[in-house]
């Protein structure tokens, strides 16, 4: 008797505490490399802007999810001298984490840092056209260039141009001091990195309070952690073969997006045989690229027919001017005096899709009578003879910097490609502040490497991502290597 | 027993020394320079030539050398190239989750060993015997990673009582710390046990046959009796051997077992090192594996003279 009246008391206590149970507000994101530091503005390694970017720093411009570019710390600008000045009007109220005040003061700071002739940071490249940077009041900021510039506030947006106190700016490496909307807690080395949500954010309050980068990168592990539910999600899911079981359950979602990785099979343009465009030509027809991404990357991946994101406004689909065909490679190999077969070198660095797509590519060039010796590399050989060394035929590399084409032009770069016209194309284009004339220029850019056959253009590296069903906001698409968190909360 | 152990103290300084050479030249020679590779594809000649200033890449090697044993000595292994932060401070995080876990590891196998070897050599010859030795044939074989792999698609994914993985952190409290390593300790384990089995099983059979065992089952000790209390301690110098082999294996050697269960260890902080090109981590940390492996064989020596009188006074067996 007593246990028939105990039944209905006890679901109606699991359907008032089911009832005022809020949302999650925590979440646990498993995050394949480790950053060797928090300093985005030292080093090269995209895992560091994969924790701090849009979290803990922040710059005078950010990223947006499709690669636009959008105002953050700088209100609005405006852009004088057509395009060789630009000034900023900052928000006000804004304070670092350590308290201190945001002012024009750290604006300038920040870049002289980037700027000076002992400073680390990998892209000072994008600072090389600034001249000098004018604090005009506290508010306001004007950046004076060389040149005119219509690339500024896309560099700007970068997580190595964010701005830095000068006061704490010393210990960035170990203790990150931001203005972001969440704050750096606490970094167990090898192990995770926790940050809290910034009670004092200047702008739009973000919905999670706390959140935990777990470091997780062999791939049977990263499986396990999200069965298991030790992770709540995975950006940058290492293991594509397991994505088919995932998408089945329905507790997790398998969100498929682009990046910015152009995966390429760069061709030494100034080594001969393939100093040749007739036999660069051969090599392009001879690659099946549908192979390519099913054998490497389990379908996972765009095929792209020249050197530009294809989730890009400006991208030009050129897939068929290069598309697989093997009498009209034959045909060009035997016209450039290659009919007996010849042998070139195959340096794979190594990420899957060079080392698996080395050998598929290695099997369709023996078809036309390409023999490719393939040699695995380490990343920091790869860095020592390919890129610096320029000691190779063949290689497989994914260019991951976003709006790249611009290597292109430049004849030392590690595939030595030389073409005045696209010099000159380029060059114009940096100077151009139109948006309607730059997408025409980078159409143009795009046709003439794409005309001239300079690398094997394969597919554009997919971002495959796996999350809790109930947790939205990620990121889909990877316009810059990083994990924004302002935009994500739990489902209820 | 002074002279006994000055003779082992001497071994191991010049071991170390010879180590701390051969560590050096091989690790120098690999090629790749740390300061690109930091920087990235993108990084100008300038920027690169200053990190390589800032890290002191640009001294010559002997001078590296000298200023490296000549840190250890004082107990400081210098600044990582990547992370910036002293080394010193790196290995001793890590060498708070691999020593309590070698440690862990260590005194399951041997929990495990001791009485099924002791059992398996009791009722030598009998179904019991076989059926133990069956299980450490499969302990053998079994590779200690697929096993691993194993137990967490049991018992994290199935019935979820553990974890897939990760360190809790010893600031969680002892017990939730050591949950955390109990399936990587039980992985590394099971393969040990299984080998120190057999060990301690043929050992003791090579002791019982002994005349002083007839001895003393002639004095009236039951065969328990007699193995317990006077065949144990003669069996126990392979056994001691094969255990501080173990030991060592189990410091250095869970590399594998700390990638599948991503616990942040030594073995996984060497293998990050040398991906990375960060060439004082991997000196220090392979220099410091090695004094743990020379310290543990040297203590294995003196648990032998402590075991056995007759290497005390010098003398042969």
């Amino acid at each position: 008797m007593k246990l028939y009246y105990s039944i209905p008391a006890f679901f109606m206590a699991a359907a008032l505490t089911g009832s005022v149970w809020a949302a999650r507000t925590d979440v646990i994101l498993g995050v394949v490399l480790e950053p060797p530091n928090l300093d985005p503005t030292a080093g090269a390694a995209a895992a560091i802007d994969e924790v701090v970017y849009a979290n803990i720093f922040e710059g005078l411009t950010r990223f947006a999810p499709d690669g636009s570019v959008l105002p953050a710390l700088a209100k609005e600008w405006s852009i004088e001298n057509e395009g060789a000045r630009y000034v900023f009007s900052l928000h006000s109220g804004v304070k670092f984490h350590d308290g201190a005040d945001f002012t024009a003061e750290d604006v300038k700071f920040s870049v002289d840092r980037a700027m000076a002739e002992d400073s680390t940071n990998a892209q000072k490249g994008l600072f090389e056209n600034i001249d000098n940077v004018e604090v005009m009041d506290p508010l306001t900021v004007a950046i004076n260039l060389k040149q005119p510039d219509g690339s500024l506030l896309f560099n700007l947006a970068w997580g190595d141009a964010v701005i830095l106190d000068e006061a704490s700016a010393a210990d960035t490496a170990t203790k990150p001091v931001g203005t972001g909307p969440f704050t750096f807690t606490n970094w167990v080395q090898g192990d995770r990195v926790e940050i809290t949500k910034n009670p004092d954010y200047w702008g739009t309050p973000v919905q999670l309070e706390k959140a935990v980068f777990k470091f997780i990168s062999e791939p049977t592990a990263a499986f396990a952690a999200i069965m298991a539910g030790d992770v709540d999600a995975f950006p940058n899911y290492p293991a594509p073969e397991n994505l088919a079981q995932l998408d089945a359950d329905p507790r997790y979602s398998v969100v498929l997006g682009s990046t910015e990785g152009e995966t390429i099979l760069s061709m030494n343009n100034a080594r001969p045989p393939l100093d040749d465009v007739r036999v660069r030509q051969a090599i392009s027809h001879a690659i099946n690229r549908d192979d390519i991404i099913d054998g490497a990357m389990f379908g996972y991946g765009t095929p792209i027919g020249t050197h530009f994101a294809p989730h890009n406004p400006a991208y030009v689909d050129l897939v068929s001017q290069s598309e697989f065909d093997i009498v009209k490679s034959k045909a060009l190999l035997k016209e450039a005096g290659f009919s007996e077969g010849l042998t070139l070198s195959l340096k794979l660095p190594p990420p899957s899709y060079a080392r698996r797509g080395g050998e598929i590519i290695a099997a369709q060039l023996r078809d036309v009578g390409i023999t490719a010796e393939i040699e695995n590399v380490e990343w920091a050989q790869w860095i020592e003879q390919a890129f610096k060394g320029k000691d190779f035929d063949l290689t497989i590399v994914s260019h991951t910097e976003p709006m790249d084409i611009g290597v292109y032009a430049d004849p030392d770069y590690y595939f030595e490609y030389d073409n005045a016209d696209l010099q000159t194309l380029m060059t114009e284009f940096g100077v151009e502040t139109d948006e309607a004339k730059r997408e025409e220029m980078l159409r143009n850019a795009q046709q003439i490497i794409s005309d001239d056959f300079v690398n094997g253009y394969l597919f554009q590296l997919a971002k495959t991502g796996v999350a809790n069903s109930k947790l939205k906001g990620l990121w889909e698409n990877s316009p810059t290597q990083a994990n924004d968190l302002t935009g994500v909360y739990w489902e209820d | 027993m002074l002279g006994y152990i000055v003779k082992r103290l001497g071994s191991l300084l010049a071991t170390l020394l010879v180590a701390s050479i051969i560590i050096f030249v091989v690790i120098e020679i690999v090629p790749g320079d740390p300061a690109s590779f930091m920087l990235g594809l993108n990084a100008q000649a300038d920027t690169v030539a200053a990190l390589r200033t800032e890290l002191g890449l640009d001294v010559s090697k002997p001078q590296r050398y000298i200023s490296w044993v000549s840190g250890m000595l004082q107990g400081d292994f210098g600044q990582s190239y990547t992370y910036r932060s002293p080394v010193t401070d790196m290995i001793g995080d890590r060498l708070w989750i691999s020593l309590p876990l070698a440690l862990y590891a260590l005194g399951l196998s041997t929990l495990i060993a001791f009485p099924a070897g002791i059992w398996a050599a009791s009722k030598r010859g009998r179904a019991t015997d076989s059926i133990v030795m069956g299980f450490t044939q499969l302990g053998v074989a079994i590779p200690n990673f697929w096993f691993a792999l194993i137990l967490v698609l049991f018992f994290s994914i199935k019935l979820a009582w553990f974890s897939a993985g990760g360190f809790a952190g010893w600031e969680q409290g002892f017990f939730a710390a050591m949950k955390s390593l109990t399936l990587p300790a039980i992985a590394l384990a099971l393969p040990q046990a299984a080998i120190l089995t057999r060990v301690m099983r043929s050992s003791l059979l090579d002791v019982m046959g002994e005349d002083f065992m007839r001895t003393a089952r002639a004095k009236g000790l039951t065969e328990r009796q007699a193995l317990v209390h006077h065949a144990l301690r003669n069996a126990l110098i392979p056994v001691l051997t094969i255990i501080g082999l173990q030991f060592s294996f189990l410091i250095a050697g869970a590399i594998i077992i700390e990638n599948v269960f991503f616990l942040p260890g030594l073995g996984r902080l060497v293998f990050q090192g040398i991906a990375q090109r960060d060439l004082i981590v991997v000196e220090s940390v392979v220099m410091l594996l090695v004094f743990a492996v020379v310290l543990v064989t040297f203590l294995v020596d003196i648990a032998y003279a402590w075991v056995d009188p007759r290497l005390r006074q010098g003398r042969r067996r």
